[in-house]
């Protein structure tokens, strides 16, 4: 966990409680995952009540209030993709991984993701990882795509 | 402040500017019913149940009057079978999570609503917000608070908060109306700092005594289901 650069987004929010969810966006996407007791320091630093932080930290599906792997993989499950057999891919994406979506191996090296519509149906059936598209995935392909990251 | 009349089931009553029609119901004894309302609280509009008809410029509609305020010459109805029908619904809709809270109980009956027409999701907790807000707003402590979203919105008490503040405390346990922000108080203590109680039946061996407990005598509830 990058300590420094977590208390660095503390810092820069010190005294503003209005600005807790773009903290909670930023450690989110430093750390990829909210770890309790950064929550109770940003609390306090904010001046905002933990409880609150927890309230909002839980609300939204952005944050994720447990550990996440190295790699986030997302399989969208839309309408498009899922004509064109992003079943097939999921489920061979769940073989490779053996994860179910919401899931996180053991070594942290993936997290697997199903969502509706990530907003490519022209390139369907996609995989994301880490925010790069992969369109037209064959289960095949997606086994060479997920193999390359470590 | 400028008074404001306004009419309620046929009577001409005063308010001042600012109030809820809620308000100007009370001051005049005419009774709404409320289950998120409190007057410590902020209006929160959570349950529907204060709603009302209210004709103003020769149109109805239909408000949540404590959230609604007072204007000069509206018509506001607080039963008529509309109302009664959107009340009778919402008392059913929450029967389906605490189907044997005393208040939802009374108006089921003062309704005709029916406890079993909603498949039961006994939750117990109506989300009415009332132990949330009462400890925000006026203990200022937020040691219970809401997670979630949607569907699957709770309330949990923080363990770090709770076993600090709420041992001498429990004022939020009379508000719930349904029991269950004591129930989970007491699976927080349970699971985050068991063993209190029994220390304190020993506090006499102890060199700071702890705080007396508060006991809130509770109602207890006949199972009708
Ligand atoms: S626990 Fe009780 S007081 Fe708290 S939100 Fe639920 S029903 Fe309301
Ligand atoms: S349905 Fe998958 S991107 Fe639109
Ligand atoms: S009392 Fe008005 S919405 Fe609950």
């Amino acid at each position: 966990m990058c300590e420094q650069k977590i208390d660095a987004i503390i810092e820069k929010y010190r005294g503003q409680p209005g600005s807790l969810i773009h903290a909670l966006v930023e450690i989110q996407h430093e750390n990829h995952w909210l770890p309790r007791e950064v929550l109770q320091r940003l609390a306090d630093a904010l001046e905002v009540s933990f409880s609150q932080v927890m309230q909002i930290a839980s609300f939204y599906k952005t944050f994720s209030l447990t550990p996440k792997g190295r790699h986030e993989v997302h399989v969208c499950s839309g309408m498009t993709c899922h004509l064109r057999g992003a079943a097939k891919l999921l489920a061979r994406v769940e073989e490779i991984t053996g994860l179910k979506a919401g899931e996180t191996d053991a070594d942290s090296r993936f997290t697997l993701e199903t969502g509706a519509c990530l907003g490519s149906c022209s390139i369907a059936p996609e995989l994301i990882v880490d925010g790069k598209h992969y369109g037209r995935m064959t289960p095949d392909q997606a086994e060479a795509v997920l193999k390359s990251y470590e | 402040m400028s008074e404001i009349v306004l009419n309620i089931d046929g009577k001409e009553v005063a308010a001042s500017a600012g109030m809820t029609v809620l308000q100007a119901a009370q001051q005049a004894d005419i009774h709404i019913p409320t289950l998120c309302h409190h007057e410590k609280l902020e209006a929160y509009g959570g349950c529907r149940l204060c709603i009302v008809e209210v004709e103003a410029r020769g149109r109805k509609s239909y408000v949540v009057s404590c959230l609604y305020p007072v204007e000069p010459g509206i018509v506001v109805r607080t039963r008529s079978e509309k109302v009664d029908k959107i009340r009778k619904v919402l008392v059913e809709e929450l029967m389906a999570h605490a189907p044997d809270a005393p208040e939802l109980v009374r108006l089921a009956e003062e309704y005709g609503a029916d406890r079993h027409r909603f498949d039961k999701e006994t939750s117990f907790c109506v989300l009415c917000g009332l132990c949330v807000r009462y400890c925000d707003e006026v203990k200022h402590k937020n040691a219970v608070g809401f997670i979630e979203n949607g569907a699957v919105r709770e309330i949990s008490f923080i363990p770090e908060i709770a076993a600090k503040e709420c041992w001498s405390c429990q004022e939020c346990f009379t508000l719930c109306p349904t029991s269950y922000a004591q129930a989970a108080y007491l699976l927080t203590e349970a699971l985050a700092f068991p063993g209190r109680r029994e220390a304190h039946s020993h506090a006499h061996a102890h060199a700071t005594p702890e705080p007396e407990r508060r006991v809130i005598p509770i109602t207890p509830v006949a199972a009708t289901a």
